[in-house]
């Protein structure tokens, strides 16, 4: 297909595009994972508080 | 309380007598300031060798070489600093004392000056020279280095305000000192390099000349609040 | 519009708002996205110059814009929080580090790999913009390690605060010395990314991509800074009182 081909440069603008998809989907999955994380934590700690009382 | 007012000593007797304490204790520590020298002279003996001692690469790359080597040592004396002072307590009687703490970090500073840039300025033309440096062009080098390490002092007594009492706080400190000083650094070498290709350069000295008043206009108050901060 | 900042500042407001206010900037900035893919891969009309290759202006330039616009970000909250001790400023500042930096990565990335069919080398050195986007990668490791090196968080927050604020001023020297330095030490000319002037269909998907991301990382951005709240305020009673409150919150 010659829009894969990009004219010869396909491989380093599908990379480049490819890379910046794959950071901002890394980031996403960083900032829901690590909201997920502290809520759990947080939630087990103060969860263990209540049963304590 | 009036009356106790002129007994006090005023702003400029806090920073020399600041800065007189420190340079007394550097002269009966002279191995805090030589180890330094040895360092930049080591340094600048390492690139020949791994490189190669033609002429010509020494000529061109003696401005670049020289200057990288001053920066790191300037780096190396820096983080001791204010360490001693935050050891024994001497840091917290800065913060409470009636004198301004920025002319107080500054006292440190030019003391810090007087100690690591100066003896380095002096030291570089020896080395200038085993670089194949012209006369004219050493003192080209000469002179952008002292502007250039006084930003350096400056700029760095910022960096150790940060870190001091930090574990592992060196090697923080070269992570942050590093990206402050490229602009001193960039600009130093490439002016020594212009002059010794026989260009104007005057540019760069006053630029340098620029960043050294807006570094000493500035940074102490950032040293200052920097210094609190760290002392929490 | 004071008292919906002061109550901005509040972290149990700033909690609970910001899931929609971030959807609000997601949705859009995802279809400014989509509409800047497609129509700069395959609608714009193709450089005389540089071929398809200038197509990675659609994703390095939104890079760049977003390193430097995080970094402003993370110094200007860093300096509110510093100033009028504005909690919240300080938990923004501390969660623009992480995307800012990694956005100056993508930055240096993409412009190495546009580099590599345009000047024949992975790395340019003489290349005003791309150097300073490294330094500006130092600045960010420097900040994020000094961060990580202070155990109290108030106490990291005010020195971070501090350095950010003498690193965003020597980012703009740093700046103005790599171009003196860069014309200095050219060789073969830089060829300009983007070439002479623009035509508008190159133009209107670059401003829809940068547009797009700058929304993208505003949701991110506040997202962030959400779970940074929650966890900054894990032992005070709002925080209790709204995970023992029946569930539904995230």
């Amino acid at each position: 297909m010659e829009l894969l081909e990009m004219g010869k440069y396909g491989a380093y603008v599908w990379t480049a595009f490819g890379l910046t998809f794959a950071l901002v989907l890394i980031n996403e999955w960083r900032v829901r994972a690590r909201q997920a994380t502290v809520y759990r934590d947080i939630e087990v700690r103060i969860k263990a508080l209540e049963e304590n009382e | 309380m009036s009356g106790q007012e002129h007994n006090m000593p005023g702003m400029l007797a806090g920073l020399v007598a600041v800065a007189r304490r420190d340079l007394l204790l550097a002269w009966k520590r002279p191995g805090d300031v030589v180890n330094p020298l040895f360092f930049f002279a080591m340094v600048c003996t390492l690139f020949p060798l791994a490189v190669g001692p033609s002429a010509e690469q020494l000529t061109f790359s003696g401005p670049g070489v020289l200057w990288v080597a001053a920066l790191l040592s300037v780096l190396i004396s820096l983080h001791s600093l204010f360490l001693s002072d935050y050891d024994d307590g001497s840091l917290e009687q800065f913060l409470v004392s009636p004198q301004p703490l920025p002319l107080l970090g500054l006292g440190k500073t030019i003391a810090h000056w007087l100690t690591s840039g100066l003896p380095l300025v002096l030291v570089s033309p020896i080395v200038a020279i085993t670089y194949r440096m012209p006369g004219s062009v050493v003192l080209v080098l000469m002179l952008t280095l002292t502007l250039g390490t006084i930003s350096l002092s400056l700029l760095g007594a910022i960096g150790a305000a940060l870190t001091v009492g930090l574990h592992r706080g060196t090697a923080l400190l070269s992570l942050l000192i590093l990206p402050l000083s490229m602009p001193v650094l960039i600009i130093g070498a490439n002016t020594v390099s212009l002059a010794a290709g026989n260009e104007t350069y005057s540019a760069g000295v006053w630029a340098l000349a620029a960043y050294a008043v807006g570094a000493l206009s500035l940074a102490p108050y950032a040293t200052a609040a920097a210094l609190r901060i760290s002392n929490e | 519009m004071w008292k919906w900042f002061h109550q901005l500042a509040s972290p149990p407001y700033f909690y609970r708002i910001v899931p929609a206010f971030s959807a609000w900037l997601m949705v859009p900035g995802l279809a400014l996205i989509a509409y800047g893919t497609y129509a700069g891969l395959f609608l714009a009309p193709v450089d005389y110059q540089q071929g398809d290759a200038f197509r990675i202006i659609y994703v390095h330039v939104p890079s760049a814009y977003l390193s430097m616009l995080s970094y402003m970000i993370l110094a200007v909250a860093g300096g509110i929080g510093l100033i009028w001790r504005i909690k919240l400023a300080h938990a923004v500042a501390a969660s623009a580090a992480p995307l800012g930096a990694s956005f100056t990565f993508l930055a240096l990335v993409t412009g190495s790999i546009w580099g590599r069919p345009m000047w024949g080398t992975w790395w340019e050195w003489a290349d005003p913009r791309m150097m300073s986007e490294l330094i500006l990668l130092f600045f960010y490791f420097g900040y994020m390690a000094l961060r990580s090196a202070i155990d109290d968080t108030a106490k990291a927050d005010k020195a971070s605060a501090v350095l950010a604020l003498v690193g965003v001023i020597n980012v703009i020297i740093v700046h103005y010395s790599v171009t003196w330095w860069s014309s200095l030490h050219q060789g073969q000319t830089i060829m300009a990314k983007g070439g002479p002037a623009m035509d508008p269909g190159m133009l209107y998907p670059l401003l829809a991509m940068i547009f797009g991301f700058n929304l993208l990382f505003g949701s991110l951005l506040l997202r962030r800074t959400r779970t940074e709240v929650l966890f900054r305020e894990r032992r005070t009673r709002w925080v209790r009182e709204m995970i023992l409150s029946p569930e539904g919150q995230s």
